[in-house]
């Protein structure tokens, strides 16, 4: 049976079932619904719910371990032989899939008959050209073996297919009948909705909670796979950087640590002041008008997408700073400190634009939840605006500011797109803020970019690196919504 | 009655007044809220304003420190003098009037500081205090005249926040004395408290007026013919009817106001 079919024939019973509910139990209540429990409508939901749940878990289920189960039996039909040095049976197993979606198509199309694409052999045919016609084309004549696993996959593909069609149908129809027969004027059908619903909203979050965990998972895997091939002593405590595919790397986390730390201090040092104050003038000075179009202006800021700010850090920011501090006495300074116009000064500054209205928004919002009452304190004991936002506004605000510049601080570190363009790629300690440095997050993409195998520690170092920022970000979010969190207690 | 025979024996200062208020109107945008108001704040006494809710008389009492300024939309017209000066001319800033006409509101709202900052806030910024030990003096003054000082001598580093709600109220009444204003105006100030806090305020009120002269506005007439000696009625932006607390509870000259303490409107 045709998947789209078995759809539509669950979409059916869906509706029919909800008019069946419905009617049972308008039925039961002899037509007047002020008897019943639950409103009619309820009746026909639940009837809907449990018709639909159960197939639907099950096809789900089925559609993602089916494919497991059959390459696992295939496999095992294929003789070890086959596989070729320096292969896998993975590469063997793509081909099987190939030709059984090859058959399967030369059978829809008519070019061969059921019969035949089950029993043809490759000895005895030239299925290679059949199969060309119908536009599937294999990379080299097909060994009998293949051709065997890719029947046997074919059957029990279509074998499990219709065992599925039998069960989810099944299931359907056993939670049709049993639910509409369960459906009187005494069954608290809403109460049974209710609990439906709160079911949905409890696996949208946890589908959200645990993709977290999955993705930790699988940094955690790749990063155990690094740590086998590359001491932990060297990652951790080394102090170069310098990877290279001879096999004597050395991969220490700590000079790019240093530029990431050093690069978010910078962005952080323009984007805390420029955007407290911003937040500031908005929330306490500015009249209905100004705060109406400046507010959104300042929002738009942060919509930009950061590979334009990193065009802007290599084209303009860059270029100017070099002027300044750069270029010997053609330079508006006079002076050589900066040879290109990556920097971390460069980064820094534009990363610091970038976080901006990061910045103000969260703090804007933190100082205007500060109650009325306490500006009215302040005014009230003859203290002007700027004592009243100094002494009483921010101190209570602190925490939440506070919050938001962690906020800002674990995106400053996360940040890639800027520095990969602004930033340079030496991997150093240096104190001169006008040299070219690198970040965790930029050797993470150099790392993984180009021709890459999966199987050596200067690909694997991106994983470890990939962990180690996120428990960088991570703990300092939990720190940021702790510290957030203690301030909302205070006000309530 | 015992309220009333109280406020028969409360004396009244007849000098000249330290507010003079003439055909004051206020209005909120086209809303006019407040209509050709007269009023004396006298010296040392307490003046109630009583009134239904939405009569205009909190309006009127934040326009006697131009708290109102805040407000972009509100416009004051009409005279208003403090001690013969007029207090809405443009030589007079608002920052000023604030530090001599000093306010506590309807809700504690204590700054989240320690106690001894809070009462400290207003002597530090108007540089009442020559020395930390100056400083001490006067917050322990202000907190003894808020009738709250051996509730929390032992504590006044804990933070304000911490403090029950009458002890908050009157912490808010110690942080207004504590700039040593000439006129403190009260919006509801026992609102928000139990009975037996709102007994600590009133017997405040009244030490305070000693020093201060003390404008309240209230809803409860109890309150107001409690701790007052004169009594101001506002109905619907006007001012209705004004004088001496004993002549307005027991012998109204308007209708309204009978009507009004009888609980007949409001």
């Amino acid at each position: 049976m045709p998947f789209h079919w078995l759809i539509l024939i669950l979409i059916a019973l869906g509706a029919a079932g909800y008019l069946a509910g419905r009617k049972r139990a308008l039925a039961s209540a002899d037509g007047d619904v002020r008897q019943l429990h639950s409103l009619p409508a309820y009746y026909g939901w639940n009837v809907v719910i449990s018709t639909l749940v159960p197939a639907l878990g099950a096809l789900v289920l089925w559609l993602v371990l089916q494919p497991l189960l059959i390459e696992n039996r295939v496999s095992n039909l294929l003789p070890q032989e086959l596989i070729p040095e320096g292969s896998s049976a993975g590469l063997v197993m793509s081909d099987v899939r190939r030709l059984a979606t090859g058959l399967d198509k030369a059978v829809a199309e008519n070019v061969l008959t059921a019969q035949q694409a089950n029993s043809m052999r490759p000895e005895l045919s030239d299925i290679r050209a059949r199969l060309g016609e119908v536009g599937v084309a294999l990379g080299s004549d097909v060994r009998p073996e293949v051709m065997r696993a890719a029947q046997a996959y074919r059957r029990a593909t279509a074998s499990g297919t219709r065992l599925m069609g039998f069960c989810v149908l099944g299931l359907a129809i056993i939670g049709l009948v049993l639910s509409v027969s369960r459906t009187s004027r005494d069954f608290w059908a809403r109460n049974a909705v209710e609990r439906a619903v709160m079911a949905l909203l409890i696996a949208a979050a946890s589908i959200a909670i645990l993709t977290t965990l999955g993705i930790v998972l699988s940094m955690l895997f790749e990063t155990r796979n690094f740590f086998s091939l590359h001491s932990w002593t060297d990652f951790f405590f080394g102090t170069t950087w310098a990877p290279n595919f001879r096999g004597d790397s050395e991969l220490s986390i700590l000079p790019l640590l240093w530029g990431t730390l050093y690069i978010s201090f910078i962005a952080l040092a323009v984007a805390v002041p420029i955007g407290l104050f911003a937040a500031i003038y908005l929330s306490e000075y500015a009249g209905k008008a100004t705060r109406s179009f400046a507010k959104p202006l300042l929002e738009i800021l942060a919509g930009i997408p950061t590979i334009v700010y990193g065009l802007f850090a290599l084209l303009t920011v860059g270029p100017m700073l070099v002027n300044f501090f750069g270029r010997g006495s053609d330079g508006v300074l006079g002076v050589d400190w900066m040879a290109g116009a990556t920097s971390v000064l460069t980064a820094g500054v534009v990363m610091g634009i970038m976080l901006i209205p990061f910045v103000s928004s969260l703090s804007d919002d933190i100082i205007s939840a500060v109650p009325q009452s306490l500006r009215d304190g302040s005014f009230g004991l003859g203290a002007t605006r700027s004592e009243t936002i100094r002494q009483v506004v921010l101190p209570a605000a602190l925490p939440g500011i506070v919050g938001a510049i962690l906020l800002a601080a674990s995106r400053a570190i996360g940040e890639t797109m800027i520095v990969v363009m602004g930033a340079g790629a030496i991997a150093k300690f240096s104190l001169n803020p006008l040299e070219s440095m690198t970040t965790i997050t930029t050797r993470i993409v150099s790392q993984l970019t180009g021709d890459t195998d999966f199987a050596s520690p200067e690909t694997l170092v991106a994983f470890a690196l990939g962990l180690t920022l996120f428990v960088l970000t991570l703990g300092l979010n939990i720190l940021a919504l702790y510290i957030v969190r203690r301030y909302r207690e205070q006000y309530e | 009655m015992n309220d009333m025979s109280r406020l028969a024996g409360s004396a009244i200062d007849v000098e000249t007044p330290k507010i003079l208020a003439r055909n004051v109107n206020v209005f909120y945008g086209d809303t006019h809220a407040i209509r050709d108001v007269n009023v004396d704040i006298a010296n040392n006494t307490v003046t109630a304003f009583i009134g239904p809710s939405g009569c205009g008389k909190s309006t009127f009492l934040r326009c006697l420190n131009r708290m109102n300024d805040t407000i972009d939309s509100c416009r004051v017209t009409g005279s208003m003098r403090l001690d013969g000066e007029d207090i809405y001319d443009k030589r007079v800033d608002p920052v000023q009037l604030r530090a001599k006409v000093g306010m506590v509101f309807q809700k504690p709202n204590p700054f989240p500081k320690s106690i001894f900052d809070n009462v400290a806030y207003g002597p530090k910024i108007h540089g009442l205090a020559r020395s930390k030990s100056d400083l001490e003096e006067i917050v322990e003054r202000a907190l003894r005249r808020g009738a709250l000082w051996d509730e929390v001598k032992d504590r006044l580093h804990a933070p304000g926040t911490g403090l029950s709600g009458g002890q908050q109220q009157r912490l808010c009444i110690a942080r207004a004395v504590a700039t040593e204003p000439e006129v403190l105006l009260m919006d509801e100030p026992c609102s928000a408290l139990d009975p037996i806090a709102t007994a600590q305020v009133e017997e405040l009120i009244d030490e305070l007026r000693r020093n201060f002269s003390v404008v309240i506005v209230t809803h409860s007439m109890q309150q107001a013919a409690r701790v007052s000696q004169n009594t101001a009625f506002f109905h619907l932006g006007q001012l209705v009817e004004f004088g001496e607390t004993g002549q307005i509870f027991t012998n109204p000259e308007d209708p309204r106001t009978e009507s009004y303490i009888t609980g007949r409107i409001g």
